[in-house]
C-alpha cells in the first residue's frame, strides 16, 4: 500500500483517537503517540504496538502515523489507523 | 510495616511522625478526651474591627511555624486563602502550614509559596486536581501532605491533633463583633460547616468578610464567642466560582444505565421504605440514582427521614416535593441549595464534626442508610481510592468518602467499567481512600458486585434479575478491554499521608519516578 498524501480518520472526542497519516521521507513505518501522561505510562507501549501492527498488516510502506489519542481502546486504534491509511492510498 | 488494608507504611515519616497504622474500620472507638481550647477573653468596650489582614498578622503575632487554616465554602472563588498567605509571605515568614478544608485551582499562586518555603506543611480534606495537587505529588513540599477526610478534620482539631494558631474564616456576612453567617452577601455561600471546628479551637479566630452589616448579623452561624477579630476586604471571592448554575442529572446513556442498576439494589435489598435516609454526590451520574430513588419512593409512596451531604437544587427539589422530611446540609453546591438553606427550616446545617467525625458522640452518617460514592479505582477487596490518578498524581482528597461509607448501612460505589482507556477495578489500586470493608455494593455498567462480607444483600439480591458477578470477573472484563496496565513506578519519596476518619494512616502517597 502506498501512501500518497495525508489523510486523517477519527475525532477528538473522548474515547476516540484523530490518526493522521502522511508519506514519509525518511522511509519506514513511523509512530507518534499524543495522549495523557497517565494513558502514556500505563499504556504507551501498548497502543504504539497495536498502531504499528495495524499499519504492518494494511502493508503500508513508509508512512508516518501520528495518533492524538483521548482515550480510545484498542479496537478504534485499528479501525481509525486503517481508515486513515486506505484513505491516504488512494 | 502493613497496616490492616495490606499497605506498605513507614512507622516513622519525616515531618509528619510517628505513625498510627490504620487497623480497621471500627478498631478505635471508645473513651476520648477533647483538647483545651486558649483564647482571651473580651471585656466591654474592647474593639474587635481591624482595618487589614496586616493588622490582623500583627495583632495574632504571626510568625514562622505556625498553623493557618481556612475553610472551602467559597471553592474556586475563594480569594481568602491567597489574600492572607500573600501577606503572610510579604512579610518575609517561613514554615507555615496552611490546614484548608479545600484546595481548589484557584489557590495556584501557594505553588510558589511552597517553592519558596513560606508554605512548608499542608493539610487538607478536599483537593481539585490542579497546580498545588501537582506541586505535592512532586515533593515540592518540605514535609508530606496530611489528607484527611471530612469527619477526621474536625476529630483531629478536637483532639489537639491538628493544632491551629490562626483560623481565617471566610464569611460572606458578618459584623463588627465576629458574628458570621453565609447566606447574605454577594459570596453568599451558604453553610459555614467546615469551619466550625477551627472556630471553636483555634488559638485566635478572624473573620474575614466583604459585606459587614449591622450587628447582629442574623442568621449566625458562627458566633460572637469564638471570635477574635473582624478584617473587611474589598472581596472575598468570586461568585462565579462558588456556586454551580444548574447541577443536572446526566444524560449520559452509560451513566444512566449505572444509575438505574444502582436504585434497583437498593429497591431489592428493602432499603426504600418509610423513614429512608439517603446521600449521594453532586455529580450527575450521582444525582441520577437520586432521580431513579425518587421514582421508587413516588411509586411506593413513602417518605425518607433525611437526604444530606453536600446539597444541590435536586435535593431540594426532593425536600419540597415531600420525599424526604429533612435535609443535613454541610456544604450548598447551588443557589437553590442557599435559598433553601436560609428559608426552610426543614433544611438543617450540620457542621464538618456532627457530619462525620468519629470520635464525637455520634455523627450523621451514622444514621445514614443508603451512600452513593464514586471512584477512581477499586481493587478486588472493594478498597477505594479517590486520591491519586493511576499515574500515581493527586488528584483528590477523602472528602466525606470514608466517612459516608463507614457510617451508612448500604454504601454502593458507582462508576463505570472503564474510564477512557483506563480500567477503574483492578488488582490493587494506586491509594486506599476509603477501605473495603465499608464498601458493600459496586455498580458499573457491565455488571454489580457485592461485597462477599454482606452475605445479607447477596441473599436479597440472588433472585433477582440483575446481572450480579464476583467482582473478579468485572475486572477482567475491564482489563480485558483496556489491556494490562503496565505498573506505574514510585520513589522512595511520601508526598503525602492518607489519614483515615480515625487519624490512623491507611495509605502513604509517594512521588511517582
Amino acid at each position: 500500500m502506498k501512501i500518497n498524501k495525508t489523510a486523517q480518520a477519527g475525532a477528538l472526542e473522548s474515547s476516540d483517537v484523530l490518526v493522521t497519516v502522511e508519506p514519509n521521507p525518511d522511509g519506514g513505518i513511523k509512530v507518534e503517540l499524543e495522549t495523557k501522561r497517565v494513558i502514556q505510562k500505563q499504556f504507551g507501549k501498548q497502543i504504539e504496538k497495536v498502531i504499528l501492527e495495524t499499519a504492518q498488516q494494511s502493508g503500508a510502506e513508509d508512512v508516518l502515523i501520528k495518533a492524538q489519542d483521548k482515550g480510545a481502546l484498542d479496537y478504534t486504534f485499528r479501525a481509525r489507523v486503517q481508515a486513515a491509511l486506505q484513505r491516504a492510498s488512494l | 510495616m502493613k497496616n490492616s488494608v495490606g499497605r506498605e507504611i513507614p512507622e516513622y515519616i519525616e515531618g509528619y511522625g510517628q505513625v498510627k497504622p490504620f487497623g480497621g474500620a471500627l478498631a478505635n472507638y471508645g473513651e476520648r478526651t477533647k483538647t483545651s481550647v486558649k483564647l482571651r477573653s473580651v471585656k466591654p468596650g474592647d474593639n474587635k474591627l481591624v482595618e487589614t489582614i496586616d493588622e490582623v498578622l500583627d495583632k495574632v503575632g504571626i510568625r514562622d511555624g505556625m498553623t493557618v487554616s481556612f475553610h472551602h465554602h467559597l471553592r474556586n472563588g475563594d480569594y481568602v486563602i491567597n489574600l492572607v498567605m500573600e501577606a503572610i509571605a510579604k512579610r518575609g515568614i517561613k514554615d507555615i502550614t496552611v490546614a484548608a478544608t479545600g484546595i481548589f485551582k484557584i489557590h495556584e499562586p501557594l505553588v510558589d509559596y511552597i517553592k519558596s518555603g513560606v508554605i512548608t506543611g499542608i493539610s487538607v480534606n478536599y483537593i481539585a486536581p490542579g497546580p498545588v495537587a501537582t506541586a505535592i505529588s512532586k515533593g515540592l513540599l518540605k514535609k508530606p501532605a496530611v489528607l484527611m477526610s471530612h469527619g477526621g478534620r474536625p476529630r483531629a482539631i478536637e483532639s489537639g491533633d491538628l493544632h491551629i494558631d490562626v483560623a481565617f474564616i471566610a464569611a460572606p456576612t458578618a459584623d463588627f463583633y465576629g458574628n458570621m453567617n453565609g447566606v447574605h452577601g454577594k459570596a453568599a455561600c451558604g453553610t459555614l460547616a467546615y469551619a466550625v471546628s477551627d472556630a471553636q479551637y483555634a488559638d485566635h479566630v478572624v473573620a474575614v468578610t466583604d459585606n459587614l452589616v449591622p450587628y447582629p448579623a442574623c442568621p449566625i452561624e458562627i458566633s460572637q464567642d469564638y471570635v477574635d477579630y473582624v478584617v473587611k476586604v474589598e472581596s472575598i471571592g468570586d461568585p462565579n466560582g462558588i456556586v454551580s448554575g444548574t447541577l443536572t442529572v446526566t444524560k449520559d446513556p452509560v451513566g444512566l444505565r449505572i444509575a438505574k442498576l444502582a436504585a434497583q439494589v437498593i429497591e431489592a435489598t428493602g432499603y426504600i421504605k418509610e423513614g429512608m435516609s439517603f446521600q449521594t454526590g453532586a455529580g450527575g451520574t450521582s444525582l441520577a440514582v437520586a432521580a431513579e430513588v425518587r421514582r421508587f419512593m413516588k411509586e411506593k409512596n413513602v417518605v425518607g427521614s433525611f437526604a444530606a451531604g453536600g446539597i444541590t437544587g435536586y435535593m431540594v427539589d426532593m425536600l419540597n416535593d415531600g420525599l424526604f422530611r429533612s435535609l443535613f446540609d454541610v456544604q450548598c453546591f447551588d443557589l437553590k441549595a442557599i435559598a433553601s438553606m436560609r428559608d426552610n427550616p426543614k433544611h438543617q446545617k450540620m457542621s464538618g464534626s456532627l457530619y462525620g467525625n468519629p470520635h464525637n458522640r455520634g455523627a450523621v452518617v451514622n444514621n445514614l442508610d443508603v451512600m452513593i460514592l464514586g471512584a477512581t479505582e477499586i481493587d478486588t477487596d472493594f478498597n477505594v481510592n479517590v486520591v491519586t490518578g493511576s499515574d500515581g498524581i493527586i488528584i483528590g482528597a477523602s472528602g466525606g468518602h470514608n466517612d459516608t461509607a463507614a457510617g451508612s448501612k448500604l454504601a454502593i460505589v458507582v462508576t463505570n467499567l472503564t474510564k477512557g482507556r483506563l480500567p477503574v477495578v483492578k488488582d490493587q489500586v494506586t491509594t486506599v481512600t476509603t477501605p473495603g470493608e465499608t464498601i458493600d455494593v459496586l455498580v458499573t455498567e457491565r455488571g454489580i458486585a457485592v461485597n462477599p462480607a454482606r452475605q445479607d444483600l447477596i441473599d436479597k439480591l440472588k433472585d433477582t434479575d440483575l446481572p450480579i458477578v464476583p467482582i473478579e470477573v468485572l475486572k477482567n472484563i475491564a482489563e480485558r478491554l483496556t489491556g494490562k496496565p503496565e505498573p506505574i513506578k514510585f520513589t522512595d519519596q511520601v508526598v503525602a499521608v492518607v489519614e483515615y476518619r480515625d487519624g490512623t494512616v491507611i495509605d502513604a502517597v509517594r512521588k511517582p519516578l
